[in-house]
């Protein structure tokens, strides 16, 4: 019962947040809808027992990713709302609209297919097992460090180079094209 | 306890494919750069939502370390993407997407 809620609860809270991102005008607004999205997916996570990736989900999707796209707004002072009925290209939305419907009703039927191979009430399979058998409460969180920092550790530490370059990448990026650079150029 | 349903993994596939979806007609419907950054957000979380479904399904913490790696490279994705947009609105104030169809700035 109180699953069925919380799943109630979260799905209205992704799909309103996810409407909200595509048909507020503000682009502030859509930004705070795509909190309550994330805020959604990870209810989600915490009701599916990841709870590890519940909290990196706030921290990282809301808490930075978000903040940033909210600096950029008001950096670049396009807080305007955007005129929705405004459509230079005729067919674009009704195309937008069959494509939409048709993943939904593909993927959907796809699912609904093989639902014999997913049916089942889930377990709670993800957990690790104290010493004297009892569950652990960061059973999750153990596990998880488990497999990234073994079986995965060359891809962790790619993602340390991944961003390294990334964040060289914007600093170039986004800096103030000189005007009095070496070679006399703009950059 | 009775049988009422519970939500299990079909539930949260579909709600993963209406979430996919809904990211792909912002795609193509939105001409704001930032809010076309968003929706592509919204895509990679319901993709996340089925990896974390699935991993809970099959019982293979796999399928959390994945979504582990693509929050790290969707943020890497998004530093880029607004250095890009950063950049791109600097020079043109107010651009859409279908102002932005040469590479020369």
């Amino acid at each position: 019962m109180i699953e069925l809620f919380v799943f109630v609860v979260a799905s209205a809270m992704v799909l309103g947040g996810a409407v909200g991102v595509v048909l507020r005008t503000h682009p502030v607004h859509a930004a705070l809808s795509l909190v309550l999205t994330l805020f959604g997916v990870s209810v989600h996570f915490v009701a599916m027992e990841a709870n590890f990736l519940a909290a990196v989900q706030v921290i990282v999707y809301a808490g930075a990713i978000v903040v940033l796209f909210l600096f950029v707004i008001m950096l670049l002072g396009v807080d305007k709302t955007e005129d929705l009925r405004l459509e230079p290209f005729r067919v674009q939305r009704p195309v937008a609209a069959v494509v939409g419907a048709a993943l939904v009703s593909l993927v959907g039927l796809a699912i609904i297919a093989s639902r014999d191979a997913t049916t089942a009430v889930m377990g709670t399979g993800t957990e690790v097992l104290a010493a004297d058998g009892s569950p652990l409460h960061d059973g999750n969180i153990k596990r998880l460090a488990r497999d990234v920092f073994s079986d995965h550790v060359l891809a962790f530490e790619l993602t340390s180079v991944l961003l390294v370059i990334a964040v060289v990448g914007t600093v170039v990026l986004a800096r103030k094209p000189r005007t009095d650079g070496p070679g006399g150029q703009p950059s | 306890m009775i049988a009422i349903a519970t939500p299990t993994t079909t539930w949260y596939l579909l709600l993963g494919a209406v979430l996919f979806a809904v990211g792909v007609v912002g795609v193509m419907v939105r001409r704001n750069p930032l809010v076309l950054f968003m929706c592509v957000e919204l895509m990679l979380n319901a993709v996340n939502l089925t990896f974390v479904a699935l991993a809970k399904k099959l019982d293979d913490i796999g399928g959390q370390t994945t979504v582990f790696f693509v929050m790290v490279v969707a943020a890497a994705e998004v530093v880029v993407g607004l250095g890009i947009i950063v950049a791109i609105l600097r020079r043109r104030p107010n651009a859409t997407t279908d102002d932005l169809a040469e590479l020369k700035g």
